[in-house]
């Protein structure tokens, strides 16, 4: 999937990949995507969480081995 | 009035663990667009100094707390050190060195430093506000405190947490 953004978040634990999600996030448009990828395995419901409340849109959300991979488009 | 969700927190304790349930929620609910006020009254003072080093755990007389050693082999950091209350309590230096060992484990897990999360909630402008009546009970001075923290008392907790949507007592 394309995006214009990437941001590595791995080893990092709550509520920091969130954190940093929202904060790149201010840098880019609307419409922009943003790759994230983490370690946390509580960061899978909490990236859907964020983005049902925050309105910015996960487009999807899939993992491999031990790693969480996240494209969110910016509101 | 906006419809923007608010959140308020009292955090009263004093504790390296109990420092992390405020700001962990607070700048979370600021990543999350709330507007965000914590009013810090009693031992929660402390979480608002400059010098954050004050912050301890202590496992005495606190059976939830594992005690595991954040180095060495796995078998070894699986191992829970159950030591008696009695033996805690005349060991000197026994809660310095757990706080030693609780801030490598928290390091060793990824989790934010005290001092970051509560940086993180300043750039998110989550307002702190010390409660000014334990300020001079404890003999605090303003200077003590990191800048950007406003005084006030319990109207003033309530002027805001009459508005929101989340209220915790911490």
């Amino acid at each position: 999937m394309d995006f214009d953004k990437e941001l590595d978040a791995r080893g990092l634990n709550c509520p920091l990949p969130i954190l940093r999600a929202k904060k790149t996030l201010n840098e880019l448009t609307s419409g922009q995507v943003l790759k994230i990828t983490s370690t946390d395995p509580g960061s899978v419901k909490d990236f859907a969480a964020f983005a049902k409340q925050t309105g910015n849109e996960l487009l999807s959300s899939s993992e491999a081995g031990n790693e969480y991979t996240f494209f969110m488009k910016k509101k | 009035m906006d419809d923007q969700k608010k959140l308020a927190i009292i955090a009263t304790k004093g504790t390296l663990d109990w420092a992390y349930p405020p700001f962990i929620l607070a700048s979370t609910a600021a990543a999350l667009g709330y507007e965000t006020q914590i009013f810090f009254t009693f031992y929660g003072l402390q979480m608002l100094r400059k010098d954050l080093s004050g912050l301890k755990v202590s496992p005495l007389g606190n059976p939830g707390m594992p005690m595991k050693m954040p180095f060495g082999p796995k078998w070894f950091k699986g191992i829970n050190w159950n030591i008696p209350n009695a033996v805690q309590a005349i060991v000197p230096g026994y809660e310095s060195l757990a706080t030693v060992l609780m801030k490598q484990t928290i390091a060793n897990n990824g989790v934010a430093s005290i001092p970051e999360l509560r940086e993180l909630c300043q750039e998110a402008e989550v307002k702190f506000i010390a409660c000014q009546m334990t300020v001079e009970l404890f003999g605090f001075d303003h200077s003590d405190f990191i800048d950007g923290v406003e005084y006030g008392g319990a109207a003033t907790f309530f002027e805001f947490a009459g508005e929101t949507d989340i209220c915790l007592y911490i």
